[in-house]
């Protein structure tokens, strides 16, 4: 039953067809099933208690937590080692409000160590595995909730974003990935990584249940000043499909083959396959316009992304110490103790972005790096709002095909020359832009995924072309199905 | 060696009254218990976000403008990113690339002379927390951390500890007249970081500047100073200038010197950015003039009145500026219509005795002004003596009743028939004791006049019926 939406599984549950501790058995005993498979979870939480059906389209529903938001009395690791054994005191303000939309938890997903990477490859509990073949890679950071969502555990979970983190993942695993805008979600009790980028959102199989579970975790947050009053959206209520005479645009420069002359079987399979994707929304009459951006100024995203990140998080992990929480290190003064903590809790590739970060902040290179990326940021985002005043959303595809081996897959910060392919998606965390990825091909038997992306507080227009697409195509609701 | 001339800058750190700490929920108040005014976010637990205390913007705006300080368009905080045991999150939230108020400056009479104190700027920072020592280990109290703290940074612009000491206590009486802050070093709510050289006094080169870090009274303030300027004299007399050195320096309390603890090469780079989770927000002139409108007179200004509306001397009225208690409550005295000299010498008098003697301030005394008038208006109209002003004073203070009814009943009988008539029917009624005194048992006298006052509920002028019972008993 937990492969079903949202909608069905609550009129199941009011028609007294299935009850909330079915659900919640048949999700625990898929979720051991899976982390045999897969690896996906940090936790599974085989006390979770049957909560009563109510009005509420979540309640009595299982669902999942990626591990780096604050539960209460639940362990809270990030993936890390530095809180392999955190449990904390509260829950955050976006879990928080599922509870009290009577949405019960099931487990916590591994995920990249604090969201800083996008592989599925660096949690402390072991490489996460793609579902849909456990050679590849789920792509990341919300990894483990992008495989469960998958795999059919339960209808949805929550992922953060930083730069990709929902989005990718969601496209290697053939499900839908929404960002919301930045501040819609309070971001009290997510784990932070880059402050100004991150923004929590969900993992569904369709566009219809992430606009459900958008709406019980979004409002204002007295407890994060970032967030904003959005009681007047009502995403759910507001998808109709309708989408004529809706104009999107793409990046010429990103999706044009010619770019890429080393271009793989599968990549041109999956530009090719976006280009269908695109003819389907025309014949819904929507008018789609290819757009030219400066390369320069595209050139430039990823290594941006890089430096406001490294730069944010090497400050915002300063409180991975040890000696308030995390296990205590060794040393006979408190600088060799937090040192000891930080040296043995990190993996390499985190304490490679501290060490960018920390030298994009010097004092020396500040100007250079720091306040270049800020500029270099503001002048892309610019760019986009003023597109946004022609065209109602950006469209393009995601990553270079499916996922990749991961075999193949090394989580090190470099850039080839499809980068721009890989990156295009931070731009939606440089403008806190909402953001969405829905499945839009199979290749080679693995899913694809399309991105939809439009101007701030414009989530109801994002949601609704994405909605109107996704029903034109037979990737809603997909499932992995177990041989 | 030519005439040497004193530099120093001064960086006070003063920590703000509010109900809450600047960026979390948690209780901002001096107690004892340690680790108890505490919220998540002062202990940097993940997932926890500042928000902004709007109480703490207004006030560290009162104290911009009153320092006629430039005030900037927009708010907003930058981070200082440093690892120390006092700082959980690994970051103060201060203010680095617009403080709340640049190129300000400060008005102190100083040993007979005014001098105007350039303020470089002034910002809003969060405390850190606290730390205890021990031989074998450190205590951590986070009950500071998170308290909002004003740091007020100077101009090098001070010539000697007097000035300096004269700067620090006119600011203290400032956060005190806005209520900004309690001010009191005693509970630590002030620190200063003192900044010394010496130089030629006819050059313009200064000379090289060393810091001493977290001075915390007013008087280590002076002793720094004082041997930090001896130490580089002596060195510079004796041509050894060069070993003079950009350090940072701590005072030593017990031995009243100043001890190394770091060079310039050493210094941190605190790797400022913009703290990405505080919104910048504008602030409107609207804004700025609704807080213009709450800044009172301040200490100099009222001091100036004092001397030239009410003819105080300049002595008298430093007296009662020094506290804005007591200036408050001198003035509402004016107010309620009591003469300058006597609302003058009660308060400096009678009331600060009081309030020594019972170790309490002069919130919690209990004759506020209008009562004080009670009494002065007795003296005035001859009701009472002022031997009877001072009964009153304490009968009022150990009863907590208003003076008004110690002074009527306090209102003598003095009127020679009416006090014949009570003495006559007493004696009549007492005849067993008026033989008894004219056979020698004359200490009965006081026995009388002790009738009479129980008569009179203690009313009888005492002089006058002592002549009445004379009279009459020996007669």
């Amino acid at each position: 039953m937990t492969e079903l939406g949202i909608v069905k599984l609550h009129e199941m549950l009011i028609n007294k067809e299935i009850t909330s501790e079915d659900l919640i058995k048949e999700s625990l005993i898929k979720s051991h099933k899976l982390k045999e498979k897969c690896n996906a979870f940090v936790t599974i939480m085989d006390d979770a208690k049957s909560t009563p059906v109510t009005d509420n389209l979540l309640s009595g529903i299982p669902y999942g937590i990626k591990d780096n938001y604050s539960t209460k009395d639940i362990l809270s690791t990030a993936s890390s080692n530095t809180l392999k054994d955190y449990v904390p005191f509260f829950d955050a303000t976006a879990v928080a409000n599922l509870k009290a939309a009577g949405a019960v938890p099931v487990n916590k997903t591994a995920m990249d160590e604090f969201g800083m990477g996008g592989t599925g490859t660096t949690a402390h509990t072991g490489i996460i595995r793609n579902p849909w073949d456990i050679q590849r890679s789920c792509a990341g950071s919300s990894s483990g909730s992008a495989a469960a969502v998958a795999a059919g555990v339960y209808p949805y979970a929550l992922g953060s974003d930083t730069g990709d983190s929902i989005r990718k993942p969601a496209a290697f695993c053939g499900i839908v990935g929404f960002k919301p805008t930045y501040g819609m979600i309070s971001r009290y009790g997510l784990f932070a990584f880059a402050s100004s980028l991150d923004t929590c959102g969900v993992l569904t199989r369709s566009v219809e249940d992430a606009a459900i579970v958008v709406d019980a975790m979004k409002g204002l947050d007295k407890n994060d000043a970032t967030s904003w009053d959005s009681s007047n959206m009502h995403l759910y209520e507001s998808l109709n499909g309708d989408v004529s005479g809706k104009k999107l645009f793409y990046i010429k420069e990103i999706v044009d083959i010619e770019n890429y002359p080393h271009a793989t079987d599968e990549l041109k399979q999956h530009l090719e396959n976006f280009h269908k994707s695109l003819d389907i929304l025309s014949s819904l009459g929507v008018e789609i316009t290819a757009v030219s951006i400066d390369k320069e100024l595209l050139k430039v995203i990823p290594s941006v992304y890089v430096c406001l990140s490294c730069a944010e998080a090497t400050s915002n992990l300063s409180n991975m110490t040890g000696i308030i929480f995390g296990p205590r290190g060794k040393g006979d003064n408190v600088f060799a103790m937090m040192k000891d903590h930080r040296t043995k809790g990190f993996s390499p590739l985190i304490k490679r972005r501290f060490v960018i970060g920390s030298y994009i902040l010097q004092k020396e290179n500040q100007e250079r790096y720091f306040v270049g990326a800020q500029k270099a940021r503001r002048l892309i985002v610019d760019k986009m709002k003023e597109l946004f005043n022609t065209y109602d959303a950006l469209i393009l595809p995601v990553s270079t095909g499916p996922a990749p081996y991961l075999d193949n897959s090394k989580d090190e910060l470099n850039s080839d020359d499809t980068a721009l392919l890989e990156e295009h998606l931070q731009i939606g965390n440089f403008g806190g832009f909402p953001s969405i990825t829905i499945p839009n091909g199979i290749i080679n038997n693995l899913p694809v995924g399309i991105n939809i992306t439009g101007n701030v507080y414009d989530d109801i227009n994002v949601l609704n072309i994405a909605y109107a697409l996704e029903a034109k195509m037979n990737y809603k609701d997909m499932v992995v199905k177990d041989e | 060696m030519n005439k040497q001339k004193v530099v120093i800058g001064l960086e006070m750190h003063c920590e703000m009254t509010s109900n809450s700490k600047v960026f979390s929920s948690a209780r901002n108040s001096y107690n004892e218990l340690a680790n108890d005014n505490v919220a998540p976010l002062d202990m940097a637990f993940p997932g926890t976000l500042p928000t902004l205390n709007k109480e703490c913007v207004r006030k560290a705006i009162l104290i911009s403008l009153a320092l006629k300080c430039q005030v900037p368009k927009y708010f907003y905080f930058d981070r200082k990113n440093y690892y120390y045991p006092d700082l959980p999150k690994g970051y103060q939230i201060t203010q680095m690339h617009d403080p709340i108020g640049v190129n300000g400056y400060v008005i102190i009479d100083t040993n007979g002379y005014e001098k105007k104190v350039l303020i470089h700027d002034i910002h809003l920072e969060e405390d850190s927390a606290s730390l205890d020592h021990y031989s074998d280990a450190s205590l951590i109290d986070y009950n500071r951390c998170g308290v909002p703290l004003l740091e007020l940074v100077t101009e090098p612009c001070l010539n000697s500890a007097d000035e300096a000491v004269a700067f620090l206590e006119e600011m203290r009486r400032i956060y005190q007249y806005l209520d900004v802050s309690e001010a009191d070093t005693k509970k630590g709510q002030i620190r200063c970081d003192v900044n010394v050289s010496i130089m030629d006094e006819d050059s313009h080169t200064l000379g090289t500047k060393v810091e001493i870090k977290n001075v915390n009274s007013f008087a280590n303030v002076r002793e720094a100073i004082n041997y930090e300027i001896k130490r580089q004299m002596e060195l510079k007399e004796n041509g050894r200038y060069n070993e003079v050195e950009q350090e940072t320096r701590r005072f030593d309390e017990e031995s009243g010197t100043t001890i190394r603890m770091r060079g310039k090469v050493d210094a941190i780079d605190y790797k400022y950015f913009v703290e990405p989770n505080l919104p910048k927000y504008k602030i409107t002139d609207e804004y700025l003039n609704s807080i213009k409108k709450d800044i009172p007179l301040l200490p100099r200004d009222r001091k100036l009145k004092y001397i030239n509306d009410y003819n105080l001397t300049n002595q008298e009225a430093s007296l009662i500026i020094k506290d804005k208690e007591y200036a408050d409550y001198f003035e509402e005295c004016i107010n309620t219509g009591i003469d300058v000299k006597s609302a003058y010498n009660w308060l400096i008098g009678n009331i600060t005795f009081y309030l020594k003697d019972n170790d309490i301030t002069l919130k919690e005394f209990f004759i506020i002004p209008t009562y004080l008038k009670q009494i002065i208006d007795a003296i005035n109209n001859n009701t009472i003596s002022s031997k009877q002003a001072k009964e009153i004073f304490n009968e009022s203070l150990s009863t907590n009743k208003e003076p008004k009814f110690f002074i009527s009943n306090n209102t003598q009988v003095s009127n020679k028939d009416e006090l014949e008539t009570i003495i006559d029917n007493i004696l009549s009624n007492n005849p067993k004791q008026i033989e008894d005194y004219k056979n020698g048992k004359t200490n009965l006298f006081d026995y009388f006049v002790g009738q009479v006052m129980k008569e009179t509920k203690g009313k009888a002028n005492p002089v006058m019926t002592k002549e009445i019972l004379k009279d009459k008993l020996d007669c």
